[in-house]
């Protein structure tokens, strides 16, 4: 049931763009995403979804993976398409209630290009978290944010929290889905009732849940504990993050995609 | 016939890449009043199957009915099946979330939909029945100790009074005497009350004195069904897919071998004693 959610879990597979260093998926990712807000045309958006489906493909990520993820932020993404559709002032397209409610061209406008920069956002973000594992996620964050130490930043301790919470998520889904079952096969009911009754019914399920994570976590801190953890002074990786050729050329297609968006969506 | 599986079929994650074949066309009839041990190895579709059995998972393919009736039908009702089949999932006392013990209890029963009074009867019987002392009813479910809190979290499914009850491993993590404990416990609530039980285990050990049946689960499917007796004949198979038949079983083999006129059969230590007596008495 909570397995369905396949937003932002890594998928285990071999393909070019799981290989690539964690910074240049990071560093592309939030470059995809600045360009899909400076588009002010359909042809960028063209540009950007041939983007996105040469990397999918290369990614080697069925479609279909990808598009059931979508589905938990279905809701958002309507919200975000009615808002934009009724709540902009401009020309009117239609009008309903003698005027009260109208529909514009602009909102229409704003309302498509929202549909369209949340959708691409999403699928452009979890294809990064869907070919990175969490800790090599992390590890390149941590590289990236290294100049921020100058100014007291503490990056090891925070990326290291992420890493620890996102390795937790699919844990915590688990046990959700354990206790769910556990207080289902006790005559619970999480699906009937007024929002009052659910939300009471909840208690149940949080509970323990609360319990298991706190207990996790301090078996986590004691297991980091014994291994002489002691925070990221002096610490050295295994690992270390080198970049390959493969990932200049994935740094060069990227400035490509950007020059030919910036001058096809902005004309 | 209160349960019976007809050719169910269970893949894990369908539709996805990691999709799973977790079992196997499975066909099952299992009768009023049994007690039976259902075994295998951790991966090998044990609790999966015994999840279908109150209709927490949905089969992919086939039937499952419990008293003639498609559980996966239109109309079928659930909760009112889940109240009929208990089951004690394990590590059971991480579900634990009242105040304290006695309410934790009353939970089930009140999702019943009984009157508070006789959701408190319940509770305080089917805690009587798993030997929690009264003491223990108002402290909270974090205070008392392990073995506590899995008798406390079984009660809970006691006190619906369901008709088949299963027990998903409810001896791990506990020392030889809790476990001894919960099993004996078991095994009176059965003769008690003639209660359907399925003890699922992965240790042939924890459940050859007490079942009457055992179906051996492997790779998803049942490999061997049958009586204690029949299924430890099989030890060398047992061995193939990882598991043990009880130590009983081997020490009456060597001594057979070594010429000592021993029933090889037995499966308690109870009964090797007598048998080996018995021999040495009448060579």
């Amino acid at each position: 049931m909570l397995r369905d959610i396949t937003l932002g879990q890594y998928y285990q597979t071999d393909s070019v763009i799981h290989r690539l260093d964690p910074r240049v998926k990071l560093g592309g990712t939030i470059l995809y995403i600045i360009s899909l807000f400076f588009f002010e045309n359909i042809f960028g958006y063209l540009v950007a979804a041939a983007f996105l489906a040469v990397v999918i493909a290369l990614s080697r990520i069925p479609f279909k993976y990808i598009v059931k993820g979508m589905k938990a932020i279905l809701f958002l993404l309507l919200i975000t398409v009615i808002f934009n559709l009724f709540l902009t002032p401009g020309t009117p397209l239609v009008e309903f209630f003698g005027g009260r409610i109208r529909i514009t061209y602009e909102g229409l406008k704003y309302a498509v290009f929202m549909a369209i920069r949340l959708s691409f956002l999403i699928v452009g973000s979890s294809i990064m978290t869907l070919t990175t594992t969490p800790n090599n996620l992390t590890d390149g964050m941590e590289r990236m944010m290294r100049p921020l130490k100058l100014i007291r930043v503490p990056v090891h301790e925070i990326t290291m929290m992420m890493s620890i919470a996102l390795r937790f998520i699919p844990i915590l889904l688990e046990e959700t889905d354990k206790i769910m079952k556990a207080q289902m096969a006790r005559g619970a009911d999480f699906e009937n009732g007024n929002l009052i009754r659910r939300a009471k019914a909840m208690v149940p399920l949080l509970v323990p849940l609360f319990i298991s994570a706190i207990r996790r976590a301090n078996d986590l801190a004691m297991a980091m504990e014994a291994r002489c953890y002691r925070g990221g002074e002096g610490r050295t990786k295994m690992k270390p993050l080198i970049y390959q050729s493969r990932d200049r050329i994935a740094y060069l297609s990227l400035a490509i995609y950007l020059v030919c968006g910036i001058v096809v969506g902005r004309l | 016939m209160p349960i019976l599986l007809d050719h169910v079929n269970y893949i894990y994650e369908a539709d996805t890449p990691l999709a799973q074949k977790a079992l196997n066309d499975i066909c099952l009839e299992i009768p009023d009043g049994q007690f039976i041990g259902v075994i295998g190895h951790t991966g090998s579709g044990k609790s999966t199957l015994m999840q279908h059995l109150n209709g927490l998972v949905k089969a992919t393919s086939g039937h499952i009915y419990f008293d003639g009736e498609d559980i996966d039908g239109a109309g079928f009702d659930k909760r009112a099946l889940r109240s009929k089949v208990g089951l004690v999932f394990q590590y059971p006392e991480h579900q634990l979330f009242e105040i304290d013990v006695f309410s934790d209890v009353c939970f089930g029963p009140k999702n019943l939909g009984l009157s508070q009074e006789d959701a408190e009867a319940r509770a305080r019987e089917a805690l009587e029945s798993v030997g929690i002392p009264e003491e223990l009813y108002h402290m909270s479910p974090f205070e008392i100790s392990g073995g506590q809190k899995r008798r406390v979290a079984i009660a809970g499914v006691l006190a619906m009074k369901p008709r088949v009850l299963i027990l998903d491993e409810p001896t791990a993590g506990l020392d030889p005497r809790g476990r001894d404990e919960i099993l004996h416990q078991i095994k009176s609530l059965q003769e008690q009350t003639g209660m359907t039980i399925l003890l699922v285990s992965h240790s042939m050990e924890d459940v050859a004195e007490y079942v009457d049946r055992i179906i051996v689960m492997n790779q998803g499917s049942v490999m061997l069904d049958g009586g204690p007796r029949e299924i430890f004949r099989h030890y060398r198979e047992l061995e193939e897919i990882g598991l043990a038949a009880p130590q009983v079983t081997y020490i009456m083999h060597m001594l057979s071998e070594k010429g000592l006129n021993v029933d090889v059969d037995v499966t308690t230590i109870h009964e090797a004693t007598r048998e080996i007596v018995e021999a040495l008495k009448h060579p």
